[in-house]
């Protein structure tokens, strides 16, 4: 089948591989219909994620038909023919942090444990294509994909709603919602997010569902940020203006209740020289990460708010703004997102129309053009914001 | 004797050179400040306070004797340490020899008194040099950090199950489900309602086999066994079943004791553990929890064959198996 691999540090590279098999019981095979290129799926590029190796198959959002399944799945679970979105975290389904639906923490699906104990102090789930950390599984920008705990994860549609409409449950649109269920919305809030990438906006779009009297987008493109002022948001544009004035103008000088992070470890910074000491240190790999937003995010929150974190971090990062996250008794939330406790809630508001998740796509392209997807993405090309891939 | 028995009486012998070693080195210590400080007195005592050339010979001796000191009171490895003693030893007593020829009367009486008192504790360095040449070779002392001499290797691990107590239990109880989880045995067969037969896969595709006996247990609450008979590794091991704080999960704690025999098998079986042999019980154990709580080994594309700590990164590439891969199977 084909398959999008990556291939060293600012590369990837569509080539043949061999099609997925039935490793344990409760597999299922997937012919995917639609996937697509996350912001994460860049850091990976970036080489700014340990463990990626030669010829890994990337992607962690699709969606497909079941073509085959393993003897432990459950007929009554998932069937040969069943449409299904995949979630990206791989959970049993079993173990203590699934029955708590931490499913982003399964105990049990990450066959490389021990990596992600010595980063981490304890192990994560596996993720498809996200890695060696997370398990070394093969991921979804490709033809076929093999499913693990197929009783478990892939959310059957049986409407008849487009695959626009649907894949991204398998992960930025419970990401989002994600980062604004963390933030405990209240009808008085006003909530700022950092980041209009297609995480960011589904954060605002769900911030303002679960009741926010007020949501700021914050980013610097100016494509991303009209694209969140026609649904509603207020723009930042931080290297127009200076986001703490800014800030501080539209909530009369309280700050936002709630913040977002939806930027994570390769944020860009308007003051040039904080960009530049970041990325020297991030260069020399003295600190993993550019933690720009989310210092901003925690400096700019009003006394006793909440921070939620969904950008992803990896390693460590310096300048944490310890004093202010402690004496402004400040909340810090945060996850990679548990989607299988949110895909079918979400499914519903899909339904009902509550969210209209096919409006952050601007480019549809045929699997084999994955790198020119990746490049016009990751380069901010073309009003890029998601990109779908078509196997 | 049983072979570990052998073992703590080894370990205690290696004990006392360590503390014999130390006293040497205090004496030495003593002598060298001496010999340095004082060395009028010194040279008066042995009777050699009319020679010019005892004025610069004694500090020298002083000197060697605090090298002997530091070796002796800062290092382990106390029989290379006490030969160099004995080598002193020999020096001084040529020394002495010389002296005594050459003199007559009060400095002779003295001399021949230094001698003897030389002589004495030379004995006491040779048996001390030859005891703790001997504890090294059998290699009582256990190696730091893994296997490689030889000697006794404790692991422990643990792990929490969502399962009743009495149902992780049953499956461990049940001795023919171990290699389930257990990567490196191939089978286990009750042989009697305590007894077993072990066979597991050892380097160079080689097999070992033993008889175990369960020597305790209570049931849903422990299971301690050893090997008996003429086992290539004895070893013997306690599995301890105990509820936790949740109420539904059960923690798991293992201790495992081999015994590590010297030689090639031990070299072998050292290298098969690698330096970090609580990695292998560790796997185990994680493995256990799959199995228990999703029915079998969890495999992904990069680690097919499942959780093994040492091919965590870099392993196979996260993309689909060819059918020949496949068909070759695991490559233990």
């Amino acid at each position: 089948m084909r398959a999008n691999t990556w291939a060293g540090r600012n590369k990837v590279k569509v080539r043949d591989v061999p099609d997925p098999k039935i490793l344990n019981k409760r597999d299922a095979i997937v012919k995917i219909t639609s996937t697509a290129i996350c912001g994460s799926d860049l850091h990976l590029v970036d080489g700014y994620v340990p463990t990626m190796q030669d010829g890994d198959v990337m992607g962690h959002e699709f969606m497909g038909e079941v073509v085959e399944v393993g003897s432990g799945v459950p007929a009554d679970k998932l069937r040969v023919g069943d449409r299904v979105v995949v979630p990206f975290p791989i959970a049993c389904g079993a173990c203590g942090a699934c029955a708590a639906e931490l499913y982003s923490c399964c105990e049990n699906s990450n066959p490389n444990a021990g990596i992600a104990e010595k980063m981490f102090g304890h192990p994560v789930a596996g993720i498809f294509g996200y890695s060696h950390l997370t398990g070394g599984f093969a991921g979804g920008q490709a033809q076929y994909a093999r499913v693990p705990f197929a009783d478990v994860g892939p959310l059957k549609i049986e409407s008849d709603l487009t695959d626009e409409q649907v894949l991204f449950l398998s992960d930025i649109l419970p990401t989002g919602f994600m980062g604004a269920d963390l933030c405990d919305i209240q009808p008085t809030d006003v909530v700022a997010v950092w980041g209009a990438g297609p995480v960011g906006q589904f954060a605002m779009d769900s911030a303002r569902m679960l009741g926010a009297a007020k949501v700021i987008a914050i980013d610097k493109e100016p494509y991303r940020l009209q694209m969140a002022e026609r649904a509603g948001h207020t723009p930042i544009n931080f290297e127009e203006v200076d986001v703490r004035s800014r800030l501080l103008e539209l909530t009369g000088g309280r700050g936002p209740d709630k913040c977002i992070d939806a930027v994570g470890m390769e944020a860009s910074h308007g003051a040039a020289h904080i960009h530049a000491y970041d990325r020297v240190k991030q260069a020399v790999r003295s600190e993993t990460e550019r933690p720009h937003a989310l210092r901003q995010a925690i400096l700019s929150c009003r006394s006793g708010g909440i921070v939620s974190v969904i950008g992803v971090y990896g390693g460590f990062l310096d300048k944490f703004p310890a004093g202010a996250w402690m004496n402004r008794a400040l909340t810090l939330r945060t996850g990679q997102c548990h989607v299988q406790r949110y895909m079918k809630p979400l499914l519903q508001r899909i339904e009902r129309g509550e969210i209209d998740p096919t409006r952050v796509i601007t480019h549809t392209l045929p699997l084999d053009e994955a790198e020119r997807g990746f490049d016009i993405f990751k380069n901010k090309q073309d009003h890029c914001e998601k990109v779908v891939l078509k196997p | 004797m049983t072979r570990l028995a052998v073992r703590e009486a080894a370990d205690a012998r290696q004990e006392e050179v360590q503390r014999r070693g130390r006293g040497l080195g205090w004496m030495s210590l003593g002598l060298g400040v001496a010999q340095l400080t004082v060395p009028d007195t010194v040279r008066r005592i042995s009777g050699v306070d009319d020679s010019r050339a005892s004025r610069a010979v004694v500090p020298l001796v002083g000197a060697r004797e605090l090298v002997h000191a530091a070796g002796l009171l800062t290092s382990r490895r106390k029989s290379a340490w006490t030969w160099t003693r004995v080598v002193g030893d020999a020096m001084d007593l040529t020394s002495l020899g010389m002296a005594i020829a050459h003199r007559r009367g009060r400095r002779r009486r003295r001399l021949l008194g230094v001698t003897g008192a030389v002589l004495g504790i030379t004995v006491l360095d040779v048996l001390t040099a030859v005891q703790a040449t001997r504890a090294r070779e059998i290699g009582a002392a256990p190696a730091v950090g893994g296997a490689r001499k030889g000697g006794p290797m404790e692991l422990t691990a643990t792990t929490t199950v969502r399962k009743p107590a009495r149902e992780v239990y049953a499956f461990w109880r049940d001795l023919g489900n171990l290699p389930t989880f257990m990567a490196h045995l191939r089978e286990v067969r009750a042989t009697g309602d305590r007894t077993s037969h072990w066979s597991a896969s050892a380097p160079f595709g080689t097999n070992v086999e033993w008889d175990a006996e369960i020597i305790d247990e209570a049931t849903g609450e422990k299971i301690t066994w050893r090997s008996t008979g003429n086992a290539d590794v004895p070893n013997a091991g306690t599995v301890r079943f105990v509820p936790a704080p949740d109420g539904v999960s059960t923690e798991v704690h293992v201790v495992l004791t081999y015994d590590i025999p010297g030689g090639a098998v031990g070299k072998a079986v050292a290298r098969y553990f690698g330096e970090e042999p609580h990695q292998q019980l560790d796997d185990d154990l994680r493995r256990l929890k799959q199995v228990l709580e999703t029915g079998e080994v969890v495999r992904s594309e990069g680690a097919p064959w499942g959780k093994r700590a040492r091919k965590e990164f870099p392993q196979r590439p996260a993309q689909p198996l060819s059918d020949a891969e496949l068909a070759k199977g695991a490559d233990a």
